[in-house]
């Protein structure tokens, strides 16, 4: 009996030792492979705050999949000499209070060298202070509403908090261009709004109110709905009693599905249109209708040429969920803090606590071209690329309309 | 008019689904005096049982003959919510019959977590909402001005029609009866050779297939459905409950009805608008409350010794 044992296990070792020998073999005719760098320092880390679990996991998994093919492939470049670095993903559930918790586990370990996340700008509101008390660098490759970076007031903008950084848009941005495309594009003139209260939808719905009444469309209807609601045909039938051309929501897409499909049912067949939160393949399969539209931050990722390496080296990993809608903002929101914690440490430097403010000045000045295309923060932690894309719902995908960066 | 018209159909289809999942709760209070906070749960995992037969059982032709699946899963979900609303009361709280009140109280809210926190780890896709299929007539119905899903007629029907039903049975039939004399005094009722197991098992086993089918109907009429269901709509019915008198089967229906039309009608003319129909729902609840504490229908709390 023992026996067998002894040989299955003989076996198995074999069996792992010739897979490995294959792995490096492999590794090393690309041209330096793990097994080649220096990693006698240690371990950093770095963390993902997303949703992983619930409704919005479908974008919080593809951020962590996209962040963690980031650390990857900088292991294999040993981008970061003496160190190897993980991943350490951690589930906000899209609840402010949850992702504090994460926030707080992820800043108490002083091998976080920095975090990306987080999806929910609700969430990035709690999570914000408490990486900046323990100034670890954070950018969110989601996060929208434009408070987060300039405070509440537009016109006098001040920088909340030196710590935070941003790779995507904003709905200040966004809203407007949303306004610009269904007014004067789409010829809707009398638009109802509906939004959920939360920090991302509230403040794109404003942001889209305010350029489309400028734009020349009236403003029919203003609604809020629950974030958890379900049944929407209240809403729905006062919407309907004002008559509108569209719909304008300010949310997310497990809102935003039902929304439409029970807005066809009561005879109210006018596209629904939103912003980044309900560009997902989720929103089609919840009921989202032909015709429905979205604006999401950045260009389309899967034709944009830029990210052409970045879909590759995303399928051949093989993570079981798709990159989504900010994948390409995650991949290149980990590589920022990774290139920046490279020029820190340099080639002989060691990690510590006091690395935090020199690792924050170089994300800082951060430059380099990622997969959503130039990559670079102005002096509110916002970035630099402007680009929005529309898309609209045509044969049961979501299919970009109009690409470019909006200006004024 | 047409507003008013539209907003009484929508607050009546809404009505008629929280009185399926209010009709649960009241029944196991009137037996066991036990607010079975883990009922909406059973809702909601009727409704992904439904969701499971179409997917898994049903062959790709008669997915599209809404005659053929639809009673098809409206029998699942009812199968599922009645073995989980089975093993719920033979594992979390039979063990439990002789405990102070607040004992099965709280494993309630612990079965509760339990079964969201279950369905949405093992059944594939749960982890965020679940497309369901629109297994009725899709076309909705126009009547004057006002604009009715199909599904959501059917709703209100089917939840009409079992209440009926229901009370009917209560008050006529042998094992109607039985229920009746264990909820007056259980003591008494056995010594009348009444088991009250049985009949406490029969209260739980009713209560779990009109919330499976209530469960199954939602889904066709929302078209998603979440681990989160339950919760949301089994406060609703718990309010419907205690509003229409907890332990009444008509105060239960009255009381969802009651409280769909009010969610409805504060949606379009109540100050806050859609956005705190819940304020106007529970306030409308305390006010009833403060001057009829036993609620609409309800009896006055009887002290036993």
């Amino acid at each position: 009996m023992l026996n067998r044992t002894v040989k299955a296990a003989v076996v198995v070792m074999t069996g792992a030792l010739a897979l490995a020998a294959c792995g490096t073999n492999k590794t090393e005719s690309g041209g330096g492979g793990s097994a080649s760098c220096d990693q006698s320092k240690g371990t950093l880390t770095v963390g993902v705050i997303a949703p992983l679990t619930g409704n919005l996991s479908a974008l919080g998994l593809g951020i962590q999949h996209s962040a963690e093919l980031a650390v990857a492939e900088a292991n294999e470049k040993c981008t970061v000499k003496g160190y190897k670095l993980t991943v350490d993903p951690e589930d906000d559930q899209a609840t402010p209070q949850v992702g504090a918790q994460a926030a707080t586990k992820l800043s108490s370990d002083s091998n976080v060298v920095g975090v990306v996340g987080t999806l929910n700008s609700s969430v990035a509101q709690t999570v914000q202070p408490i990486l900046a008390g323990k100034k670890v660098v954070q950018i969110s490759p989601a996060n929208t509403n434009p408070s987060l970076t300039k405070g509440d007031n537009l016109d006098a903008p001040k920088r909340q908090f030196p710590t935070y950084f941003r790779v995507c848009t904003t709905d200040n941005y966004q809203g407007p261009d949303a306004a610009d495309y269904l007014v004067k594009k789409a010829g809707k003139k009398k638009i109802a709004i509906i939004q959920d209260g939360k920090t991302y939808g509230k403040g794109l719905a404003d942001a889209f109110a305010k350029r489309a009444q400028t734009d020349g469309a009236q403003i029919v209807d203003q609604e809020q709905v629950g974030e958890k609601d379900t049944d929407f045909s209240g809403v729905l039938t006062k919407v309907k009693g004002a008559n509108p051309d569209a719909i304008y929501y300010g949310g997310e897409y497990p809102v935003a599905g039902p929304l439409s499909k029970q807005a066809a049912g009561l005879g109210l067949n006018v596209p629904v249109m939103g912003g980044d939160g309900i560009f997902d393949p989720k929103f089609i399969d919840l009921g989202g209708k032909e015709g429905d539209l979205a604006t999401s931050v950045g260009a389309p990722t899967d034709q944009l040429d830029s990210a052409k390496d970045f879909v590759k080296a995303y399928a051949a990993k093989g993570y079981k969920d798709p990159y989504a809608a900010y994948g390409a903002f995650s991949y290149d929101a980990a590589n920022a803090i990774i290139a920046s914690l490279a020029a820190t440490l340099g080639d002989g430097g060691t990690w510590s606590d006091s690395q935090r403010d020199k690792l924050l000045t170089n994300v800082g000045s951060y430059k380099g071209n990622g997969a959503t295309g130039s990559v670079a923060f102005d002096q509110y932690g916002d970035s630099t690329n402007k680009v929005l894309t529309v898309y609209q719902v045509t044969g049961k995908e979501w299919k970009a309309v109009q690409t470019g960066p909006f200006e004024g | 008019m047409g507003t008013l018209l539209q907003q009484i159909a929508n607050g009546l289809i809404f009505g008629g689904l929280i009185a399926m999942v209010a009709l649960g709760y009241t029944m196991v209070y009137g037996i066991i005096q036990l607010i079975n906070f883990a009922h909406g749960e059973v809702f909601m995992t009727g409704a992904f049982g439904g969701l499971a037969v179409y997917s898994w059982l049903l062959p790709p032709a008669a997915q599209q003959i809404w005659y053929v699946a639809l009673p098809a899963m409206l029998v699942g979900g009812a199968i599922v919510a009645l073995v989980v609303a089975l093993l719920m009361e033979r594992f979390a709280y039979r063990p439990l019959r002789n405990a102070p009140r607040l004992a099965p109280l709280i494993t309630a809210l612990g079965v509760s977590v339990f079964l969201q926190e279950a369905m949405r780890i093992f059944f594939p896709g749960a982890s965020s909402a679940v497309p369901f299929p629109n297994a009725f007539i899709s076309a909705p119905l126009h009547i004057g001005s006002v604009t009715i899903p199909a599904s959501g007629l059917l709703m209100l029907v089917v939840s009409v029609v079992l209440s009926i039903v229901l009370e009917t049975y209560v008050n006529g039939s042998r094992m109607g009866r039985a229920m009746r004399a264990t909820a007056q005094d259980p003591d008494t009722a056995r010594l009348m050779g009444i088991n009250p197991d049985r009949v406490i098992v029969l209260t739980f086993a009713i209560g779990a297939v009109l919330a499976g089918v209530g469960g199954v109907l939602y889904g066709t009429y929302i078209h998603n459905v979440d681990p989160y269901i339950g919760f949301q709509n089994g406060l609703f019915a718990f309010a419907a409950a205690v509003l229409g008198g907890i332990g009444s089967i008509r105060g239960a229906v009255i009381g969802a009805f009651v409280i769909g039309l009010i969610k409805n009608i504060a949606d379009i003319w109540l100050p806050g608008g859609t956005a705190y129909d819940y304020v106007w729902i529970f306030i409308l609840l305390i006010a009833v409350l403060v001057f009829r504490p036993q609620g609409l229908f309800g009896e006055v709390e009887r002290v036993r010794a």
